[in-house]
């Protein structure tokens, strides 16, 4: 990522430099995912598609826009244009904000009347919302209202029927129940944006009367960056992993040194307590399916004393992989991706350490590195960076470490074991592979979304497009839950193909790679042969498209015995399998032994 | 601060916005001669140029400027560092 796009950046710089630091973004692109972006506006957009671009592009995404004319939100949501139509976007943001509000109360309105003007301002948007999402079938991203930041009737705006405060409140409200019972609207939170970078500077008036911008010049980077983060979020481009030193980041002091008792860890001090707080911070991480794990210049036996304090929230088994030895930070990070078959792509880094940090990013740059002095300000860095913005969570989420340790003890069994296949043998495996169910819609999507390695077409999907594919009977689709004795692995691959004629054509292939090497992909495979074969399948056409991160299934289908038929200068690969020459692969693993 | 000063410093801030070290500026430079200067690029410049001079410019001097000449006395004239 560009440094003068990493936080804490500053804004007018990014303003100013905007062209240059497009140059740059577009020079070093490689692999990244392209991304229709309608941006329906209630003031000038301008700026904010610029800078949005710039965000996205740090992070993989290449987005193409479609830019209402000036205050034309409102009509182009509900009765769309040509130019709308045809771009046919994949994700709308309705950038409204309080300036849109079209009938504010007046001073001693009475309260049923503001009632009718808070539901026809409210349904106004529905109608935006509802209309969009028949048309696009897209992720729709809406702004909430900010305050203003004026008060004429000062503390009276709220608690008070005609208050304007209260209005623009009850208002998000109704935004956020609407938020709650529909999938793929998201809330883009300017309220909180705004009081965070100060209201009084966040109306910056001048802008608003030259140039018809409803926020100061200087604060679109802040805003273009809290958007990015949504829609990275949802197209899968979210940090996995949060790895941490320990000395002086996780507690006080030198745990080498002082030992156990000389940290500072607990609520028995003031600086004890700022620890504490942290990592009870980065412990709530794990709800959000982030992995942790430990990258710090230590021996392990000392590491282990200051995880195992009794006053701290971190322990031991909290992370799924603890470094703590004297080798290069960068080198145990790069270890550490292997072992979780995790890209280093995937991690954040945090240590209290300016020098280590600086080796980190050079040797290894793809891992990103915060920066901070001190345990408040590694909370607002983290808190702040949004890598890992939630916008959906799935059962496997909050799972996740679980299964990461599940597969750290396989990895000890396994050297017990005198061959591989008995070592598979021993897991004693379980895999249902079926046809996707409507529950299961949001972790297919996500797992979709971010697998890189294992992932043949790298084809992504909305989870809109999902429910589509998993309605039409054109398809043939499988996704597989791995399940054996240390522990469920929860859905681990999907498979898509479409059915044209004889031949069923692999638009979809992947699996995650915290099950790789356990038969999983033949397991699959003999579960789509037998599903073709019932479909009156001949034959399945599969396809590999190469990227920067899939080269380890180059030779996928030639592994599973399928004949290369075209091959093109890209490296592109086409395969094709007879269904009726195939005897099933797989030896380990039961498949759907449970009745469904 | 004298006019050669404020041009020096102006022409560093044209390049960046405008992202092109070819510029040079004369008093009588306008938005017809900078391809990329639009009205939508004029306020990035005009929020550079006052973050680079510690200024402001008022309402009617942001639309009313007719050519870099007049940027420049302004600049000359209000410009504390």
């Amino acid at each position: 990522m560009l440094p003068e796009l990493s936080r804490p950046f500053d804004g007018d710089m990014i303003m100013q430099s905007k062209r240059k630091l497009l140059r740059l973004l577009k020079e070093k692109e490689q692999g990244a995912v392209p991304l229709k972006i309608a941006v329906l506006g209630g003031s000038t957009t301008s700026d904010i598609i610029k800078i949005l671009e710039l965000f996205l592009r740090d992070r993989g995404i290449v987005p193409s826009f479609y830019e209402s004319e000036y205050a034309q939100y409102w009509s182009d949501a509900v009765f769309g244009n040509k130019e709308l139509d045809e771009f046919k976007p994949e994700l709308v943001f309705i950038h409204t904000t309080s300036r849109n509000i079209e009938e504010k109360p007046r001073v001693n309105e009475d309260e049923s009347s503001v009632a009718d003007k808070l539901s026809r301002e409210y349904e106004r948007y529905e109608r935006m919302w509802t209309s969009l999402s028949e048309k696009f079938g897209c992720v729709i991203i809406q702004n909430n209202f900010e305050l203003p930041s004026e008060r004429l009737l000062g503390n009276r705006e709220v608690g008070c029927a005609y208050g304007r405060i209260d209005f623009i409140t009850r208002l998000n409200c109704k935004l956020y129940d609407y938020a709650r019972s529909h999938k793929n609207f998201y809330i883009h939170d300017i309220n909180y944006l705004s009081a965070a970078y100060g209201l009084e500077r966040w109306h910056e008036l001048r802008h608003w009367h030259l140039y018809k911008y409803a926020m100061s010049v200087s604060a679109i980077p802040e805003f273009a960056y809290s958007l990015a983060n949504i829609v990275c979020s949802v197209m899968g481009r979210n940090k996995k992993v949060l790895a941490l030193d320990l000395d002086n980041t996780l507690w006080g002091g030198v745990i080498g040194d002082d030992g156990q008792s000389g940290i500072e860890i607990g609520s028995e001090t003031s600086e004890g307590q700022s620890f504490l707080r942290l990592q009870e911070y980065i412990k709530a991480h794990k709800e959000l399916g982030v992995l942790l794990t430990v990258c710090s210049k230590n021996d392990l036996e000392n590491a282990l004393e200051g995880l195992n304090h009794p006053d701290a929230a971190l322990h031991p088994d909290d992370f799924a992989c603890i470094k703590a030895n004297w080798n290069e930070k960068w080198r145990n990070l790069e270890e550490t991706a292997q072992e979780l078959n995790l890209l280093p792509e995937s991690f954040v880094f945090a240590d209290d350490n300016p020098a280590e940090r600086e080796i980190v990013r050079t040797q290894l740059p793809e891992v990103t590195v915060i920066n901070f002095d001190d345990p408040e300000e590694c909370i607002r860095a983290l808190d702040k960076c949004g890598f890992f913005e939630v916008t959906s969570l799935s059962a496997d989420d909050a799972a996740r470490g679980e299964m990461y340790r599940a597969n750290a003890e396989r990895a000890a069994a396994e050297k017990k074991f005198a061959s591989y296949g008995d070592f598979l043998r021993s897991l004693e495996m379980k895999a249902e592979i079926r046809d996707f169910d409507p529950v299961h819609i949001p972790r297919i999507t996500q797992l979709t979304n971010k697998s890189n390695q294992f992932n043949l077409t790298t084809k992504r999907y909305t989870q809109t497009e999902m429910e589509a594919v998993a309605t039409d009977n054109k398809f043939i689709r499988l996704c597989g839950r791995l399940t054996d004795k240390f522990g469920d692995n929860g859905i681990v691959s999907v498979v898509i193909g479409k059915k044209e004629g004889k031949s069923l054509h692999v638009d979809l292939w992947l699996m995650s790679c915290r099950v790789l090497k356990r038969e999983m992909e033949f397991a699959m495979l003999d579960r789509l042969v037998e599903e073709c074969r019932s479909a009156g399948i001949e034959e399945i056409i599969g396809y590999y498209y190469p990227t920067k991160k899939n080269g380890m299934v180059a030779g996928l289908y030639e592994e599973f015995g399928f004949s290369r038929i075209a091959s093109d200068e890209n490296g592109n690969t086409t395969w094709r399998l007879e269904t009726s020459k195939y005897s099933p692969k797989t030896k380990a693993i039961k498949i759907n032994e449970s009745e469904n | 601060m004298d006019k050669e000063t404020v041009k020096g410093r102006l022409t560093k801030v044209f390049r960046n916005v405008f992202d092109d070290d070819a510029i040079e500026l004369t008093d009588s430079t306008t938005a017809d001669d900078i391809e990329a200067w639009d009205s939508l690029e004029h306020i990035t410049l005009i929020s550079a140029v006052e973050k680079e001079f510690k200024m402001r410019f008022t309402m009617k001097e942001v639309s009313g400027m007719k050519n870099v000449g007049e940027m420049m006395n302004i600049i000359a004239e209000r410009a504390k560092n």
